[in-house]
């Protein structure tokens, strides 16, 4: 099966995952899209109608620890990442009108 | 002596013979740094400085452990209190880890002394280390060439004689691969024996972290290092803990290795195909049951793997927003223009690129028929991995198609750089433990990289696999990068 990728399902998916794509790149976008998607069509060569998804890894399953709150002891350096702060808080544009 | 040279149990054998000093050994690894770096160009950030400080300082306190003083570097995107950890990109040019990974934890309790960050694919994404957002490092065999990826930094590094040993982490052969383009010896752990607690996620069902070293021996110890349930991490496992190095045994008598014949089919390297079947017959010599049979799964698992890969990473890469660390774009009006532009700005072009592709793969119409399908192939290939490991105690295999290719040869096609994935993300897929060592060079002297995969948890059969193949050849002893330019 030839798989097809529009310009339109670029924008869209891009706009999903919060990217700007500028004009120029949109083609060479569509195209690796494209091309890897059709490589991936090999997936359907394996007959995997009987068998469960893997999710994740299942050696040793629900590993349990207590639900227990610990202090985190370096506060000052998490907020010192932060790109805009104002009085130990994140600052973000005004959201709500 | 050239200290550089040494492996790190040569290095603690002299350190408790006294016949070395710890500030001795990190002078001349900060020596060796000053002078090869920039040819190799392999770190991110270098602490030598703070490294011979360290040095000083357990040398008045004494060797509290048998690895203390030994020096370690570093990939860029395990977290270290206090230092930089940009995962080489742009996103967190300047982000400070605010703790340590819990196998950062594990080595300063053994008094360790990190030497540095190193250099990677942006987010552990690629092949090559040339995506890199700051530098493209080096081959130390042949400085035309990559390194290898995504931990190229790690394995350059060690190649290059510039850390005795590093971390690297490994999605789908990003420390197998770059340790046979250079040379070295790269250890892929079961998935969850390691913590990947303070590891920044790419593919969180795929990312394992582990040791690049110069043999099989140092590769044992510092796994021994990082090994361990940590609670920490809810998908690390409850195995008890072991010596590794109990596992370095000369012999493979009985030992029964097969040898899948589609991974040494087309697309493989001519040369890269001779070499291996010099080393089964090496172990054919030492006694191994070599059996050739049929795995097909190496392209359903490459396909598989660009699927679940990317959607892992559209996923965690989600949290990237410009608003609680991490690149902030200047031009914005409002809050989606701050994502947006913080995003765009912030990844490179690879970076993006998978994450569009996992977004295509998870968005509405096409989760069932990509997603939910590379799940279930999934469940094949761990299901044709347990059928030949009814018969099998090791599979091998090259680890790469090829030897390290030239660089910027592949930069224009990425389906051709992720079919350079194509012998090592199975074993990704499916969980399982594998090894590269070398085990020869081409005609034109490039290091050629050789795979043995483990039952799950079975990192101690692989080790006697490779120490016995390793103490018969004496790769280290006949060859060595010779910085080409």
């Amino acid at each position: 099966m030839d798989v097809k990728v529009s310009k339109e399902e670029i924008l869209h998916i891009a706009n999903l995952a919060s990217l700007n794509i500028k004009e120029e790149e949109i083609e060479q976008y569509r195209e690796n899209l494209q091309e890897i998607l059709q490589f991936a069509e090999v997936v359907n060569q394996v007959d995997v109608e009987t068998l469960q998804e893997t999710i994740g890894e299942e050696n040793k399953c629900n590993v349990m620890r207590k639900d227990e709150i610990h202090e985190f002891e370096n506060k000052e350096q998490i907020m010192a990442n932060a790109p805009e702060k104002e009085q130990n808080m994140f600052k973000v544009p005004k959201v709500v009108g | 002596m050239d200290i550089t040279k040494l492996t790190v149990h040569e290095l603690q054998e002299k350190l408790e013979k006294k016949e070395l000093t710890v500030t001795q050994i990190v002078q001349a690894y900060a020596n060796r740094i000053e002078e090869k770096e920039e040819k190799v160009q392999a770190f991110l950030s270098i602490n030598t400085e703070e490294a011979l400080e360290e040095a000083k300082k357990i040398e008045e306190e004494g060797r509290s452990t048998s690895l203390a003083g030994i020096p370690i570097g570093i990939k860029d995107n395990i977290c270290t209190k206090g230092e930089k950890t940009t995962c080489a990109s742009k996103m967190l040019e300047n982000f400070i880890s605010p703790y340590d990974a819990t196998v950062i934890e594990n080595l300063k309790k053994e008094k360790l002394i990190s030497l540095g960050k190193l250099n990677m694919d942006e987010f552990a994404m690629g092949g090559s280390t040339e995506n890199s957002a700051f530098q493209i490092t080096k081959n130390p065999w042949n400085l035309h060439t990559v390194p290898g990826g995504s931990s190229g930094g790690s394995a350059a590094a060690v190649a290059a004689d510039m850390v005795p040993w590093a971390l690297g982490s490994d999605t789908g052969g990003s420390i197998r691969e770059p340790a046979a383009f250079c040379g070295v010896v790269g250890l892929k752990p079961t998935y969850g024996l390691v913590s990947r607690y303070g590891l920044v996620a790419f593919a969180s069902s795929l990312d394992q972290i582990g040791p690049i070293t110069k043999d099989v021996t140092d590769s044992a110890i510092l796994l021994n290092l990082l090994a361990g349930h940590d609670e920490k991490d809810s998908t690390s496992a409850e195995v008890e803990k072991k010596d590794y190095t109990k596992a370095l045994k000369q012999d493979v008598k009985g030992m029964k290795i097969g040898v899948p014949k589609e991974f040494f089919g087309e697309g493989i390297n001519t040369e890269v195909k001779e070499k291996l079947e010099e080393a089964i017959e090496i172990y054919k010599n030492l006694g191994a049951e070599i059996e050739e049979f049929s795995l097909d799964i190496a392209k359903y698992s490459l396909a598989a793997y660009y699927i679940i890969a990317c959607a892992e990473a559209s996923s965690n890469l989600g949290r990237f927003d410009g608003i609680r660390y991490g690149y902030r774009t200047k031009n914005y009006t409002d809050l989606e223009e701050l994502f947006k532009n913080s995003r765009s700005e912030g990844f490179g072009p690879e970076v993006k690129r998978r994450i569009i592709l996992g977004t295509y793969v998870l968005s509405s119409g096409y989760y069932d028929a990509y997603y939910k399908k590379a799940q279930k192939v999934r469940t094949y290939v761990k299901n044709e991995f347990n059928k030949a490991f009814e018969k099998y105690d090791v599979i091998l295999t090259p680890t790469s198609p090829t030897v390290a290719f030239a660089i910027n040869s592949k930069c224009n096609n990425p389906l051709e750089m992720y079919l350079a994935d194509i012998c090592t993300v199975s074993i990704n897929i499916a969980g399982l433990p594998a090894i590269s060592i070398p085990c020869g060079v081409d005609s034109n002297q490039m290091p050629v990289g050789m795979q043995l995969i483990g039952k799950p948890f079975a990192e101690e059969t692989i080790l006697q696999t490779a120490y016995t193949f390793e103490q018969t050849i004496k790769f280290r002893e006949t060859y060595s990068p010779k910085f080409k330019e």
